[in-house]
């Protein structure tokens, strides 16, 4: 472990559903150090998926601070967070996320048309990434033409094409069997200790968690234990 | 891959869909196409007058005789510059159903009249000035029946009848004429009024309608009135006009074509409006999911919003680009058949870039809500929170 990615200070967030406010968090603080691994775990709506959309930039606090690889991001502009995770965060989604009319590199594609590559540049990068999640034999195929273990590893490629810093994952073994789950667990493995990936991922299996350097425990908004996965 | 893949694989993937928003589109820029071109040859007269030319016809209307006389003596009236006259034969060509536009004139002033509509080859002009049965033929008539320079051709009239019970009358042609402007059509024919006056059964001495050049457009109006005052309260009272305003008013007699091209190609694009905006506002939709991921990967909420309004661009672009292209399908293929009622039918330049202007401004009406919806969408709420 080395420099901190992540930092959350005094953060809070809340919603209103109807007449009543939520509260989800209430001056959460969190560190998360470069090439950590963390599982994030905690009941229905204790804020897991909250956690992800704030470190990513995809929802703002209503008051605290996020920082997230140097840069304060609790404040950027609509633009300027779009800018900020297309170079710095990978995003691993519970149900995949594919587009189903894209084959499968098309789809890991997607990140780097965001960028100046060209094209040439652009299909060596989606070679190299869907090599590392074991499937350049299915570069020409379609979602549907995939099982869902696959689907998610071309999710993975996706995730990591760019070379983000960090990788949130919500869930990402949810929807798949224990087989499917170990393969992409063991996956993520890979990535956080031999390419140095920090990743947040959100479970509900503890199972899952055990694959995680660190386990965090959510529960009304705080982090009520910590512990080191075995 | 570019965003240009992204939008035609976004577009085409359900393709019954886009196969049928094609198909309308398709449809309704056929219909304005044909119908413009319709409209644009019901004015053709309109767009080739002349500011300085008047008509004079009978009060009553103008299928209704004017006498010879008035040639003469507007001839004679200050302001005049040249005149001459015509009258319609209601010729055909061997079988009735062959109609042809035939006119009988004063050779000389005829030909100085419109010489800046039609071009005759000088020594053509002497021929028809000099032989009293010649005809001059325009380059598209002669080209329909296979005509040339001295072919003898019987032409017949519905209208009038020979002294000696025959309708037809034989005529030389002695000269074949071209346009002078692209948008006259040459598709008629011309010979000596005194040949046809000398032998009819009937109407002597009359003629359809006077055309005149005033010495300036400025003295227009005082030379109309003039000449309609002149023979006011006579047995053959006039009404005198500007060229336009004879053609405008002649056109006019078939009802408002450029009102029932408008509202023919309005009804059928706001259709069209409604049930592609529909339709996409639902496929995006459909695609909310997706938009969010797109947004989630750093797609910035411009981007998106020219992404799905490139696609009904796109979607406008290929239904009403192939529209046209069957429109100049039917537009040619009508055109000979619809020749001689209905010269110079054409699809114009200026119809296809209408048609593209409206092409562009249905698909960017057509996907301004779903793109606006896709702009404002927000990640969080799109993929929920937990």
């Amino acid at each position: 472990m080395s420099d901190t990615l992540v930092r959350l200070a005094h953060v809070s967030k809340g919603f209103v559903k109807g007449k009543e406010a939520i509260e989800i968090f209430d001056r959460l603080d969190l560190t998360i150090p470069d090439h950590d691994f963390v599982a994030v775990m905690g009941p229905s709506g204790s804020g897991k998926s909250t956690l992800l959309n704030l470190l990513g930039g995809i929802d703002r606090p209503d008051a605290g601070e996020i920082y997230v690889a140097g840069e304060r991001i609790d404040d950027l502009s609509e633009g300027g967070l779009a800018r900020f995770r297309s170079a710095n965060i990978g995003f691993v989604f519970q149900f995949y996320n594919l587009m189903p009319m894209l084959t499968a590199a098309q789809n890991v594609e997607l990140p780097l048309l965001l960028t100046n590559l060209r094209s040439a540049q652009r299909r060596a990068h989606v070679e190299t990434a869907l090599k590392i999640v074991n499937l350049a034999d299915r570069a020409k195929h379609y979602p549907r033409e995939m099982s869902g273990g696959q689907q998610q590893r071309v999710a993975i490629a996706r995730a990591i094409v760019s070379d983000p810093k960090l990788l949130l994952c919500d869930e990402p073994t949810g929807d798949l069997d224990r087989a499917s789950a170990d393969e992409i667990l063991g996956m993520l493995t890979v990535l956080n200790r031999d390419l140095g990936k920090t990743i947040v991922m959100v479970t509900h299996d503890p199972a899952a968690a055990r694959y995680a350097r660190r386990v965090l425990h959510l529960d009304k908004g705080h982090f009520v234990e910590q512990e080191l996965a075995a | 891959m570019n965003d240009f893949s992204l939008i035609r694989k976004n577009l085409f993937r359900k393709k019954l869909r886009a196969g049928l928003m094609i198909l309308s589109i398709l449809i309704a820029f056929a219909i304005f196409g044909v119908l413009a071109a319709f409209e644009r040859a019901f004015n053709a007269g309109e767009a080739t007058s002349e500011d300085d030319r008047l008509v004079v016809v009978n009060k009553i209307n103008f299928t209704q005789p004017l006498p010879v006389a008035y040639f003469n003596r507007v001839r004679a009236m200050e302001g005049v510059r040249r005149v001459t006259h015509a009258s319609w034969f209601g010729g055909y060509y061997q079988d009735p159903k062959n109609f042809l536009i035939v006119m009988a004139v004063e050779p000389e002033t005829y030909l100085q009249v419109i010489d800046s509509d039609i071009i005759v080859p000088p020594q053509m002009r002497e021929a028809f000035l000099r032989e009293r049965t010649g005809a001059l033929v325009g380059e598209a008539m002669a080209s329909k029946w296979g005509w040339k320079v001295g072919d003898r051709v019987p032409i017949s009239s519905s209208i009038f009848s020979r002294r000696h019970g025959s309708q037809t009358w034989d005529m030389t042609i002695v000269g074949i004429f071209d346009k002078r402007k692209p948008q006259i059509d040459t598709n008629f024919l011309l010979f000596h009024y005194d040949y046809f006056d000398e032998t009819r059964s009937f109407g002597k001495d009359t003629i359809g309608w006077l055309v005149l050049q005033t010495t300036s457009p400025a003295v227009n109006d005082r030379v109309a009135d003039m000449i309609d005052q002149t023979f006011a309260n006579s047995s053959f009272e006039t009404a005198t006009d500007t060229e336009k305003a004879f053609n405008k008013a002649f056109v006019a007699q078939l009802g408002n074509i450029a009102l029932i091209v408008t509202l023919v190609v309005g009804a059928a694009f706001v259709t069209i409006l409604m049930i592609v905006g529909n339709t996409m506002v639902m496929a995006v939709r459909e695609r909310t999911r997706e938009i969010a991921v797109l947004k989630t990967l750093g797609f910035s909420s411009a981007r998106v919003l020219r992404l799905v309004l490139g696609e009904t661009l796109l979607l406008a672009l290929i239904g009403g680009l192939s529209g046209l292209a069957i429109a100049v399908m039917a537009t040619l293929s009508l055109r000979r058949s619809v020749s001689n009622f209905l010269p110079g039918l054409t699809l114009d330049p200026w119809v296809l870039v209408l048609g593209f202007v409206l092409m562009v401004l249905l698909g960017l009406a057509t996907g301004l809500a779903p793109a606006i919806n896709a702009f404002r969408l927000k990640i969080a709420d799109a993929m929920g929170r937990g």
